[in-house]
Protein backbone atom coordinates (compact mmCIF):
# COMPACT_ATOMS: atom_id res chain seq x y z
CA UNK A 1 0.00 0.00 0.00
CA UNK A 2 1.55 3.41 -0.77
CA UNK A 3 1.68 6.61 1.47
CA UNK A 4 -1.07 8.03 0.14
CA UNK A 5 -3.42 5.56 0.39
CA UNK A 6 -2.44 4.58 3.72
CA UNK A 7 -3.02 8.15 5.17
CA UNK A 8 -6.65 8.12 3.29
CA UNK A 9 -7.51 5.23 4.78
CA UNK A 10 -6.81 5.78 8.03
CA UNK A 11 -6.77 9.37 8.99
CA UNK A 12 -10.27 9.49 9.48
CA UNK A 13 -9.65 7.39 12.86
CA UNK A 14 -6.49 9.34 13.97
CA UNK A 15 -8.40 12.36 13.90
CA UNK A 16 -11.47 10.81 15.53
CA UNK A 17 -8.53 9.75 18.27
CA UNK A 18 -6.63 12.74 18.41
CA UNK A 19 -10.14 14.45 19.74
CA UNK A 20 -10.44 11.42 22.16
CA UNK A 21 -7.02 12.81 23.40
CA UNK A 22 -7.62 15.69 23.63
CA UNK A 23 -10.98 15.20 25.86
CA UNK A 24 -9.14 12.43 28.14
CA UNK A 25 -6.48 15.56 28.52
CA UNK A 26 -8.45 18.32 29.67
CA UNK A 27 -10.43 15.80 31.81
CA UNK A 28 -10.06 16.00 35.68
CA UNK A 29 -12.92 14.11 36.74
CA UNK A 30 -15.52 11.25 35.34
CA UNK A 31 -18.70 12.89 33.91
CA UNK A 32 -21.40 10.93 32.18
CA UNK A 33 -20.70 12.63 28.49
CA UNK A 34 -17.53 12.30 28.60
CA UNK A 35 -17.20 8.64 29.38
CA UNK A 36 -19.75 8.24 26.07
CA UNK A 37 -17.77 10.48 24.17
CA UNK A 38 -14.35 8.41 25.15
CA UNK A 39 -15.77 5.49 24.10
CA UNK A 40 -13.77 3.02 22.12
CA UNK A 41 -10.70 4.85 23.02
CA UNK A 42 -8.85 1.60 23.94
CA UNK A 43 -9.69 0.29 20.48
CA UNK A 44 -8.64 3.47 18.62
CA UNK A 45 -5.36 3.66 20.49
CA UNK A 46 -4.06 0.13 19.63
CA UNK A 47 -5.43 1.08 16.01
CA UNK A 48 -2.70 3.78 16.46
CA UNK A 49 -0.20 1.62 17.82
CA UNK A 50 -0.96 -0.83 14.94
CA UNK A 51 -0.57 2.20 12.24
CA UNK A 52 2.33 3.44 14.01
CA UNK A 53 4.06 0.34 13.12
CA UNK A 54 3.06 -0.65 9.77
CA UNK A 55 4.32 2.98 8.96
CA UNK A 56 7.84 2.91 10.47
CA UNK A 57 7.72 -0.91 8.78
CA UNK A 58 7.10 0.25 5.25
CA UNK A 59 9.37 3.14 6.03
CA UNK A 60 6.49 5.53 5.51
CA UNK A 61 8.09 9.25 5.20
CA UNK A 62 9.32 10.73 8.97
CA UNK A 63 7.11 13.57 9.11
CA UNK A 64 3.97 10.84 8.97
CA UNK A 65 5.93 8.53 11.28
CA UNK A 66 6.63 11.27 14.01
CA UNK A 67 2.67 12.62 14.20
CA UNK A 68 1.62 8.96 14.63
CA UNK A 69 4.26 8.83 17.75
CA UNK A 70 3.43 12.42 18.86
CA UNK A 71 -0.10 10.82 18.96
CA UNK A 72 1.01 7.11 20.45
CA UNK A 73 2.73 9.06 23.19
CA UNK A 74 -0.22 11.45 24.48
CA UNK A 75 -2.27 8.10 24.29
CA UNK A 76 -0.03 6.25 26.37
CA UNK A 77 -0.22 8.91 28.76
CA UNK A 78 -3.93 9.42 28.89
CA UNK A 79 -4.49 5.69 28.67
CA UNK A 80 -1.92 4.37 31.42
CA UNK A 81 -1.89 7.28 34.17
CA UNK A 82 -2.27 6.12 37.76
CA UNK A 83 -5.53 7.53 39.60
CA UNK A 84 -3.60 9.93 41.98
CA UNK A 85 -5.66 8.59 45.35
CA UNK A 86 -3.58 9.75 47.79
CA UNK A 87 -5.98 12.37 49.48
CA UNK A 88 -8.60 9.56 49.76
CA UNK A 89 -6.20 7.39 51.18
CA UNK A 90 -4.42 9.44 53.94
CA UNK A 91 -6.70 8.26 56.57
CA UNK A 92 -6.07 4.71 55.84
CA UNK A 93 -2.29 5.65 55.68
CA UNK A 94 -2.52 6.81 59.21
CA UNK A 95 -5.00 4.33 60.79
CA UNK A 96 -2.78 1.56 59.54
CA UNK A 97 -0.10 2.40 56.36
CA UNK A 98 2.09 4.53 58.34
CA UNK A 99 2.58 2.49 62.06
CA UNK A 100 2.83 -0.79 59.27
CA UNK A 101 5.51 0.91 57.10
CA UNK A 102 7.12 1.61 60.40
CA UNK A 103 7.27 -1.91 61.56
CA UNK A 104 7.95 -3.04 57.95
CA UNK A 105 11.59 -0.97 58.49
CA UNK A 106 12.13 -1.25 61.77
CA UNK A 107 15.89 -1.97 61.09
CA UNK A 108 16.34 1.38 59.19
CA UNK A 109 13.94 3.13 62.47
CA UNK A 110 16.36 1.26 65.05
CA UNK A 111 19.48 2.61 63.45
CA UNK A 112 18.11 5.67 62.72
CA UNK A 113 17.26 6.24 66.54
CA UNK A 114 21.13 5.51 67.46
CA UNK A 115 22.41 8.06 65.40
CA UNK A 116 20.12 10.46 66.60
CA UNK A 117 19.92 9.11 70.38
CA UNK A 118 22.99 8.04 71.01
CA UNK A 119 24.89 11.44 70.29
CA UNK A 120 21.97 13.01 72.98
CA UNK A 121 22.66 11.06 75.71
CA UNK A 122 26.67 11.19 75.07
CA UNK A 123 26.47 15.14 75.00
CA UNK A 124 24.50 15.23 77.58
CA UNK A 125 26.81 13.20 79.89
CA UNK A 126 29.40 15.01 78.52
CA UNK A 127 28.10 17.99 79.44
CA UNK A 128 28.01 17.19 83.08
CA UNK A 129 31.60 16.42 83.24
CA UNK A 130 32.77 19.39 80.89
CA UNK A 131 30.35 22.05 81.20
CA UNK A 132 32.77 24.44 78.75
CA UNK A 133 32.37 21.84 75.73
CA UNK A 134 29.13 24.15 74.93
CA UNK A 135 30.75 26.50 73.09
CA UNK A 136 32.88 24.24 71.09
CA UNK A 137 29.60 22.68 69.90
CA UNK A 138 27.03 26.59 69.53
CA UNK A 139 28.05 29.55 69.45
CA UNK A 140 28.04 31.64 71.86
CA UNK A 141 25.59 33.99 70.69
CA UNK A 142 23.22 31.19 70.20
CA UNK A 143 24.28 29.88 73.64
CA UNK A 144 22.73 33.25 75.25
CA UNK A 145 20.12 33.40 73.39
CA UNK A 146 18.87 30.05 73.99
CA UNK A 147 19.82 30.67 78.12
CA UNK A 148 17.35 33.74 77.84
CA UNK A 149 14.75 31.98 76.32
CA UNK A 150 14.67 29.31 79.18
CA UNK A 151 15.21 31.26 82.06
CA UNK A 152 12.60 31.03 84.72
CA UNK A 153 12.98 34.81 85.81
CA UNK A 154 12.50 36.03 82.07
CA UNK A 155 9.17 38.28 81.87
CA UNK A 156 8.17 36.41 78.66
CA UNK A 157 7.20 33.08 80.70
CA UNK A 158 5.26 34.93 83.15
CA UNK A 159 3.04 36.34 80.28
CA UNK A 160 0.69 34.29 78.28
CA UNK A 161 1.52 34.65 74.88
CA UNK A 162 -0.94 36.33 72.31
CA UNK A 163 -3.16 33.46 69.86
CA UNK A 164 -1.36 35.57 66.56
CA UNK A 165 2.18 34.94 68.22
CA UNK A 166 1.84 31.41 68.85
CA UNK A 167 0.59 31.06 64.84
CA UNK A 168 3.73 33.53 63.93
CA UNK A 169 5.55 30.56 65.76
CA UNK A 170 3.04 27.58 64.24
CA UNK A 171 3.97 28.76 60.81
CA UNK A 172 7.72 28.90 61.74
CA UNK A 173 7.88 25.38 63.20
CA UNK A 174 6.27 23.74 60.04
CA UNK A 175 8.50 24.99 57.36
CA UNK A 176 11.48 24.88 59.91
CA UNK A 177 11.37 21.19 61.32
CA UNK A 178 9.62 19.85 58.50
CA UNK A 179 12.72 20.76 56.21
CA UNK A 180 15.00 19.54 58.78
CA UNK A 181 13.20 16.19 58.05
CA UNK A 182 13.50 16.61 54.46
CA UNK A 183 17.13 17.25 54.22
CA UNK A 184 17.98 14.42 56.62
CA UNK A 185 15.79 12.36 54.13
CA UNK A 186 17.53 13.67 50.61
CA UNK A 187 20.70 14.01 52.15
CA UNK A 188 20.52 9.65 52.53
CA UNK A 189 21.16 9.38 48.67
CA UNK A 190 24.73 10.53 49.24
CA UNK A 191 25.60 6.38 50.50
CA UNK A 192 23.54 7.63 53.49
CA UNK A 193 26.33 10.17 54.62
CA UNK A 194 23.84 12.92 54.47
CA UNK A 195 21.16 11.32 56.67
CA UNK A 196 23.76 10.12 59.25
CA UNK A 197 25.53 13.54 59.41
CA UNK A 198 21.65 15.44 59.81
CA UNK A 199 20.99 12.73 62.46
CA UNK A 200 24.56 12.99 64.50
CA UNK A 201 24.52 17.10 64.22
CA UNK A 202 21.10 17.53 65.23
CA UNK A 203 21.72 15.01 68.16
CA UNK A 204 25.03 16.18 69.06
CA UNK A 205 24.00 20.06 69.32
CA UNK A 206 20.59 19.22 71.04
CA UNK A 207 22.64 17.28 73.81
CA UNK A 208 24.62 19.81 74.31
CA UNK A 209 21.95 22.42 74.84
CA UNK A 210 20.10 20.06 76.81
CA UNK A 211 23.00 19.44 79.26
CA UNK A 212 23.85 23.48 79.09
CA UNK A 213 20.41 24.38 80.44
CA UNK A 214 20.24 21.53 82.94
CA UNK A 215 24.41 22.55 84.12
CA UNK A 216 22.58 26.26 84.47
CA UNK A 217 19.54 25.08 86.51
CA UNK A 218 16.91 26.14 83.91
CA UNK A 219 15.31 22.36 83.48
CA UNK A 220 11.95 23.16 84.78
CA UNK A 221 11.34 25.60 81.95
CA UNK A 222 13.11 23.74 79.59
CA UNK A 223 12.38 19.99 79.49
CA UNK A 224 8.92 20.70 80.50
CA UNK A 225 8.93 22.91 77.20
CA UNK A 226 10.10 20.35 75.26
CA UNK A 227 8.77 16.74 76.58
CA UNK A 228 5.25 17.51 74.78
CA UNK A 229 6.02 18.17 71.14
CA UNK A 230 9.74 16.45 71.54
CA UNK A 231 7.65 12.96 71.25
CA UNK A 232 6.37 13.97 67.78
CA UNK A 233 9.11 16.00 66.11
CA UNK A 234 11.64 13.55 67.62
CA UNK A 235 9.91 10.94 66.15
CA UNK A 236 9.47 12.52 62.97
CA UNK A 237 12.88 13.43 62.42
CA UNK A 238 14.31 10.23 63.21
CA UNK A 239 11.49 8.34 60.80
CA UNK A 240 12.74 10.73 57.80
CA UNK A 241 16.22 9.71 59.16
CA UNK A 242 15.29 6.05 58.77
CA UNK A 243 13.59 7.09 55.10
CA UNK A 244 17.26 8.38 53.95
CA UNK A 245 19.01 5.45 55.17
CA UNK A 246 16.63 3.09 53.20
CA UNK A 247 17.33 4.80 49.90
CA UNK A 248 21.27 5.02 50.83
CA UNK A 249 21.44 1.84 51.86
CA UNK A 250 19.70 0.25 48.18
CA UNK A 251 22.84 2.25 46.45
CA UNK A 252 24.89 0.39 48.61
CA UNK A 253 23.63 -2.69 49.02
CA UNK A 254 20.81 -3.54 46.15
CA UNK A 255 20.80 -7.30 46.66
CA UNK A 256 19.15 -9.15 43.23
CA UNK A 257 18.23 -5.68 42.16
CA UNK A 258 20.13 -3.64 39.60
CA UNK A 259 21.22 -0.38 41.40
CA UNK A 260 19.08 1.65 39.72
CA UNK A 261 16.14 -0.52 40.14
CA UNK A 262 16.89 -1.07 43.78
CA UNK A 263 17.19 2.70 44.31
CA UNK A 264 13.73 3.45 42.70
CA UNK A 265 11.95 0.32 44.49
CA UNK A 266 13.84 1.79 47.99
CA UNK A 267 12.34 5.81 46.93
CA UNK A 268 8.99 3.90 46.59
CA UNK A 269 9.23 2.80 50.07
CA UNK A 270 10.64 5.06 51.53
CA UNK A 271 8.50 8.08 50.23
CA UNK A 272 5.80 6.70 52.67
CA UNK A 273 8.15 7.14 55.87
CA UNK A 274 8.13 10.80 54.68
CA UNK A 275 4.59 11.02 54.38
CA UNK A 276 3.99 9.68 58.16
CA UNK A 277 6.98 11.91 59.26
CA UNK A 278 5.25 15.08 57.77
CA UNK A 279 1.86 14.16 60.15
CA UNK A 280 3.67 13.44 62.96
CA UNK A 281 6.04 16.83 62.49
CA UNK A 282 2.61 19.01 61.40
CA UNK A 283 0.96 17.44 65.04
CA UNK A 284 4.70 18.55 66.63
CA UNK A 285 4.52 21.80 64.92
CA UNK A 286 1.00 22.41 66.40
CA UNK A 287 1.84 21.39 69.90
CA UNK A 288 5.06 22.79 70.11
CA UNK A 289 2.69 26.57 69.00
CA UNK A 290 0.13 26.21 71.03
CA UNK A 291 0.56 23.90 74.35
CA UNK A 292 3.92 23.42 75.14
CA UNK A 293 4.45 27.69 75.31
CA UNK A 294 1.03 27.89 77.27
CA UNK A 295 1.42 29.18 81.21
CA UNK A 296 -1.88 28.09 81.91
CA UNK A 297 -1.06 24.68 83.49
CA UNK A 298 2.41 24.07 85.80
CA UNK A 299 5.07 22.36 84.86
CA UNK A 300 4.04 19.23 86.57
CA UNK A 301 0.81 18.71 84.22
CA UNK A 302 3.51 19.19 81.06
CA UNK A 303 5.26 16.41 81.95
CA UNK A 304 2.30 14.45 82.44
CA UNK A 305 0.64 15.35 79.09
CA UNK A 306 4.36 14.95 77.96
CA UNK A 307 4.90 11.35 78.68
CA UNK A 308 1.35 10.10 77.58
CA UNK A 309 2.27 11.65 74.18
CA UNK A 310 5.40 9.78 74.48
CA UNK A 311 3.48 6.67 75.16
CA UNK A 312 0.54 7.32 72.67
CA UNK A 313 3.36 7.66 69.61
CA UNK A 314 5.36 4.40 70.70
CA UNK A 315 1.67 2.76 71.12
CA UNK A 316 0.36 3.96 67.90
CA UNK A 317 3.49 3.04 65.87
CA UNK A 318 3.89 -0.72 67.25
CA UNK A 319 -0.09 -1.10 67.64
CA UNK A 320 -1.71 0.21 65.02
CA UNK A 321 -3.02 -1.41 61.51
CA UNK A 322 -1.87 -5.40 63.14
CA UNK A 323 -4.38 -7.90 61.87
CA UNK A 324 -6.45 -9.09 58.91
CA UNK A 325 -5.69 -5.34 57.40
CA UNK A 326 -1.93 -5.73 57.05
CA UNK A 327 -2.35 -8.32 54.43
CA UNK A 328 -4.01 -6.09 51.88
CA UNK A 329 -1.58 -3.38 52.26
CA UNK A 330 1.31 -5.64 51.52
CA UNK A 331 -0.23 -7.43 48.69
CA UNK A 332 -1.36 -3.66 46.90
CA UNK B 1 27.17 8.04 21.85
CA UNK B 2 25.58 11.99 21.93
CA UNK B 3 21.91 10.47 20.54
CA UNK B 4 19.52 11.83 23.03
CA UNK B 5 16.46 10.32 22.56
CA UNK B 6 15.04 7.57 24.81
CA UNK B 7 13.15 4.34 23.21
CA UNK B 8 10.25 3.24 25.29
CA UNK B 9 8.58 0.38 24.47
CA UNK B 10 4.51 0.38 25.38
CA UNK B 11 2.62 -2.68 26.22
CA UNK B 12 0.86 -2.64 22.49
CA UNK B 13 4.29 -3.62 20.99
CA UNK B 14 5.38 -0.13 19.60
CA UNK B 15 8.39 1.87 20.14
CA UNK B 16 8.24 5.55 21.16
CA UNK B 17 11.42 7.45 20.84
CA UNK B 18 11.63 10.09 23.12
CA UNK B 19 14.01 12.98 23.35
CA UNK B 20 15.62 13.44 26.55
CA UNK B 21 15.89 17.37 28.20
CA UNK B 22 19.55 17.91 28.38
CA UNK B 23 20.88 20.43 31.04
CA UNK B 24 20.75 23.93 29.55
CA UNK B 25 17.25 23.81 29.25
CA UNK B 26 16.06 21.99 32.25
CA UNK B 27 18.70 24.65 34.13
CA UNK B 28 16.69 27.33 31.95
CA UNK B 29 13.28 25.80 33.20
CA UNK B 30 14.61 25.65 36.87
CA UNK B 31 15.78 29.25 37.21
CA UNK B 32 12.56 30.71 35.41
CA UNK B 33 10.87 28.41 38.17
CA UNK B 34 12.58 30.04 40.98
CA UNK B 35 12.09 33.25 39.42
CA UNK B 36 7.73 32.93 39.92
CA UNK B 37 8.19 31.77 43.21
CA UNK B 38 10.58 34.63 44.56
CA UNK B 39 7.88 36.71 42.80
CA UNK B 40 4.88 34.95 44.27
CA UNK B 41 6.39 34.97 47.45
CA UNK B 42 7.21 38.91 47.51
CA UNK B 43 3.28 39.12 46.41
CA UNK B 44 2.38 37.03 49.41
CA UNK B 45 4.39 38.95 51.33
CA UNK B 46 3.04 42.02 50.39
CA UNK B 47 -0.69 40.53 51.41
CA UNK B 48 0.20 39.07 54.32
CA UNK B 49 1.75 42.13 55.86
CA UNK B 50 -1.48 43.66 56.94
CA UNK B 51 -2.32 40.74 59.35
CA UNK B 52 0.19 41.51 61.72
CA UNK B 53 1.83 38.05 63.44
CA UNK B 54 -0.72 35.88 62.13
CA UNK B 55 0.28 37.01 58.64
CA UNK B 56 4.04 35.93 59.25
CA UNK B 57 3.15 33.15 60.29
CA UNK B 58 0.71 32.35 57.13
CA UNK B 59 3.98 33.71 55.16
CA UNK B 60 5.74 30.80 57.04
CA UNK B 61 3.49 28.36 55.75
CA UNK B 62 3.03 29.64 52.47
CA UNK B 63 6.69 29.68 51.82
CA UNK B 64 7.45 26.38 53.56
CA UNK B 65 4.39 24.92 50.88
CA UNK B 66 6.10 27.30 47.60
CA UNK B 67 9.65 26.24 48.71
CA UNK B 68 9.12 22.04 48.34
CA UNK B 69 5.55 21.81 46.66
CA UNK B 70 5.12 24.02 43.73
CA UNK B 71 7.29 22.01 41.27
CA UNK B 72 4.98 18.97 42.65
CA UNK B 73 1.70 20.17 42.67
CA UNK B 74 2.34 21.61 39.19
CA UNK B 75 3.90 18.32 38.06
CA UNK B 76 1.07 15.87 39.10
CA UNK B 77 -2.15 18.71 38.18
CA UNK B 78 -0.32 20.35 34.70
CA UNK B 79 0.97 16.67 32.96
CA UNK B 80 4.01 17.17 34.14
CA UNK B 81 5.11 20.32 33.36
CA UNK B 82 5.87 23.54 36.02
CA UNK B 83 5.58 26.45 34.34
CA UNK B 84 9.20 26.69 33.37
CA UNK B 85 9.45 23.52 32.09
CA UNK B 86 6.49 24.36 29.87
CA UNK B 87 8.24 27.89 28.83
CA UNK B 88 11.28 25.55 27.75
CA UNK B 89 8.87 22.84 25.83
CA UNK B 90 9.96 19.99 28.42
CA UNK B 91 8.16 17.71 30.83
CA UNK B 92 8.37 15.30 33.60
CA UNK B 93 7.57 11.54 32.59
CA UNK B 94 8.09 8.12 34.69
CA UNK B 95 10.25 6.07 33.29
CA UNK B 96 8.13 4.08 31.19
CA UNK B 97 6.58 6.82 29.78
CA UNK B 98 3.35 7.55 31.74
CA UNK B 99 2.62 10.55 33.25
CA UNK B 100 4.25 11.45 36.38
CA UNK B 101 2.07 10.01 40.36
CA UNK B 102 2.45 11.56 43.45
CA UNK B 103 4.99 9.46 44.59
CA UNK B 104 7.45 10.15 42.11
CA UNK B 105 7.08 13.46 42.21
CA UNK B 106 7.37 14.00 45.98
CA UNK B 107 10.46 11.54 45.78
CA UNK B 108 11.94 13.37 42.88
CA UNK B 109 11.12 17.23 44.48
CA UNK B 110 12.51 16.30 48.22
CA UNK B 111 15.77 15.17 47.10
CA UNK B 112 16.37 18.64 45.10
CA UNK B 113 18.06 19.15 47.99
CA UNK B 114 20.34 16.98 47.98
CA UNK B 115 21.41 17.65 44.15
CA UNK B 116 22.24 20.98 45.31
CA UNK B 117 24.74 19.47 47.34
CA UNK B 118 27.99 20.51 47.77
CA UNK B 119 26.92 23.68 46.46
CA UNK B 120 25.02 25.14 43.23
CA UNK B 121 23.75 21.65 42.09
CA UNK B 122 26.84 20.16 41.90
CA UNK B 123 26.26 16.55 42.61
CA UNK B 124 22.92 16.93 40.67
CA UNK B 125 25.12 18.25 37.73
CA UNK B 126 27.34 15.61 38.12
CA UNK B 127 25.26 12.98 37.65
CA UNK B 128 23.51 14.77 34.75
CA UNK B 129 26.55 14.47 32.74
CA UNK B 130 27.18 10.74 33.70
CA UNK B 131 23.88 9.80 33.25
CA UNK B 132 23.22 8.52 29.59
CA UNK B 133 19.48 10.14 30.10
CA UNK B 134 20.81 13.23 31.85
CA UNK B 135 18.99 12.60 35.21
CA UNK B 136 19.57 14.14 38.32
CA UNK B 137 19.74 12.27 41.73
CA UNK B 138 15.92 13.34 42.24
CA UNK B 139 15.12 11.71 38.92
CA UNK B 140 17.65 8.38 39.47
CA UNK B 141 15.16 7.60 43.26
CA UNK B 142 12.24 8.48 41.82
CA UNK B 143 12.61 6.53 38.31
CA UNK B 144 11.56 9.91 36.39
CA UNK B 145 12.78 11.00 33.21
CA UNK B 146 12.72 14.72 31.71
CA UNK B 147 12.14 15.10 28.24
CA UNK B 148 11.40 17.24 25.23
CA UNK B 149 7.52 17.22 24.67
CA UNK B 150 6.17 16.76 21.36
CA UNK B 151 4.71 18.73 18.61
CA UNK B 152 2.13 17.92 16.26
CA UNK B 153 3.71 18.55 12.56
CA UNK B 154 0.38 18.86 10.40
CA UNK B 155 2.17 19.96 7.06
CA UNK B 156 0.87 18.46 4.67
CA UNK B 157 2.02 18.19 1.21
CA UNK B 158 0.89 20.44 -1.57
CA UNK B 159 -1.84 19.49 -3.87
CA UNK B 160 -0.95 21.79 -7.08
CA UNK B 161 1.31 18.92 -8.79
CA UNK B 162 1.17 15.45 -9.94
CA UNK B 163 3.20 12.54 -9.57
CA UNK B 164 6.41 11.27 -11.90
CA UNK B 165 7.76 8.38 -11.51
CA UNK B 166 11.78 8.37 -10.99
CA UNK B 167 13.57 6.71 -14.44
CA UNK B 168 15.30 3.94 -11.95
CA UNK B 169 13.97 2.27 -8.57
CA UNK B 170 14.89 3.80 -5.80
CA UNK B 171 16.02 2.07 -2.30
CA UNK B 172 13.73 2.92 0.61
CA UNK B 173 16.29 4.89 2.30
CA UNK B 174 16.45 7.40 -1.07
CA UNK B 175 12.54 7.29 -1.01
CA UNK B 176 12.26 8.62 1.89
CA UNK B 177 14.80 11.10 1.38
CA UNK B 178 12.92 12.67 -1.68
CA UNK B 179 9.73 12.30 0.61
CA UNK B 180 11.22 14.31 3.45
CA UNK B 181 12.40 16.61 1.57
CA UNK B 182 9.53 17.29 -0.34
CA UNK B 183 7.58 17.77 3.05
CA UNK B 184 9.64 20.30 4.48
CA UNK B 185 9.97 21.85 1.79
CA UNK B 186 7.84 24.44 2.45
CA UNK B 187 9.26 25.22 5.31
CA UNK B 188 12.59 26.66 3.57
CA UNK B 189 13.04 29.62 1.53
CA UNK B 190 12.46 28.63 -2.62
CA UNK B 191 16.41 29.38 -2.88
CA UNK B 192 17.39 27.40 -0.23
CA UNK B 193 15.20 24.26 -1.55
CA UNK B 194 16.13 24.57 -5.47
CA UNK B 195 20.06 24.88 -4.00
CA UNK B 196 19.38 21.48 -2.04
CA UNK B 197 17.98 19.92 -4.93
CA UNK B 198 20.53 21.27 -7.16
CA UNK B 199 22.83 18.64 -5.99
CA UNK B 200 20.43 15.88 -7.04
CA UNK B 201 20.51 17.91 -10.66
CA UNK B 202 23.14 15.80 -12.61
CA UNK B 203 20.57 12.69 -11.68
CA UNK B 204 17.34 14.51 -12.29
CA UNK B 205 18.60 15.24 -15.36
CA UNK B 206 16.89 12.33 -17.29
CA UNK B 207 13.53 13.59 -16.33
CA UNK B 208 13.80 16.74 -16.99
CA UNK B 209 14.22 16.64 -20.94
CA UNK B 210 10.55 16.33 -21.24
CA UNK B 211 9.87 19.39 -19.19
CA UNK B 212 12.41 21.38 -19.61
CA UNK B 213 10.69 24.62 -17.60
CA UNK B 214 10.90 22.33 -14.83
CA UNK B 215 13.17 23.81 -11.42
CA UNK B 216 15.12 20.59 -9.71
CA UNK B 217 13.25 21.40 -6.34
CA UNK B 218 9.46 20.84 -8.43
CA UNK B 219 10.26 17.78 -9.71
CA UNK B 220 11.56 16.12 -6.95
CA UNK B 221 8.40 16.95 -5.36
CA UNK B 222 6.38 15.96 -8.07
CA UNK B 223 8.71 12.51 -7.40
CA UNK B 224 7.39 12.34 -3.80
CA UNK B 225 4.33 12.69 -5.10
CA UNK B 226 4.23 9.48 -6.61
CA UNK B 227 6.12 7.91 -4.36
CA UNK B 228 3.74 8.22 -1.59
CA UNK B 229 1.15 6.83 -3.96
CA UNK B 230 -0.29 9.17 -6.29
CA UNK B 231 -0.47 8.13 -10.15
Amino acid sequence: MRQEEFEARYSEQWKKFEVQINLAEALRQNNEPAKNALAGFADNYRQLCYSLSIARERHYSPLLISRLEALAFRGHQSFYQKRLGIFQNIYHFILSGFPQAVRRHANYVWIASGLFYLPIIILFLLMLIFPDLIYMIVDPMTVTQIENMYDPAAERFGTERGSDSDFLMFGHYIRNNIGIAFQTFAGGILLTIGTQFFLLFNGFFFGAIAGHIYNIGYSETFFSFVIGHGAFELTGIVISGAAGLQIGWAVLSPGIYSRKQALVNAGKSAIQLVYGAIFLLLIAAFVEAFWSSTHMVTAQTKYWVGLAFWIIIFAYLTLLGRGKNQKLQVAK
Amino acid sequence: MLDTTREIEVPEGVELSLATAGLVSRSLAFMLDLLIRAIAIIIVNVILSFLGEFGVGLLFIIAFLVEWFYPVLFEVFNHGQTIGKKAMGIMVINDDGTPIDWSSSIVRNLLRFADFLPALFGFGVLSMLINKDFKRLGDLAAGTLVVHKRKLKDEKLSNDVDGLAPRFPLTLEEQSAVISFAERSNKMSEGRALELASYLSPWIEHGKKEQSNQNDALVLKRMAKWLRGHR
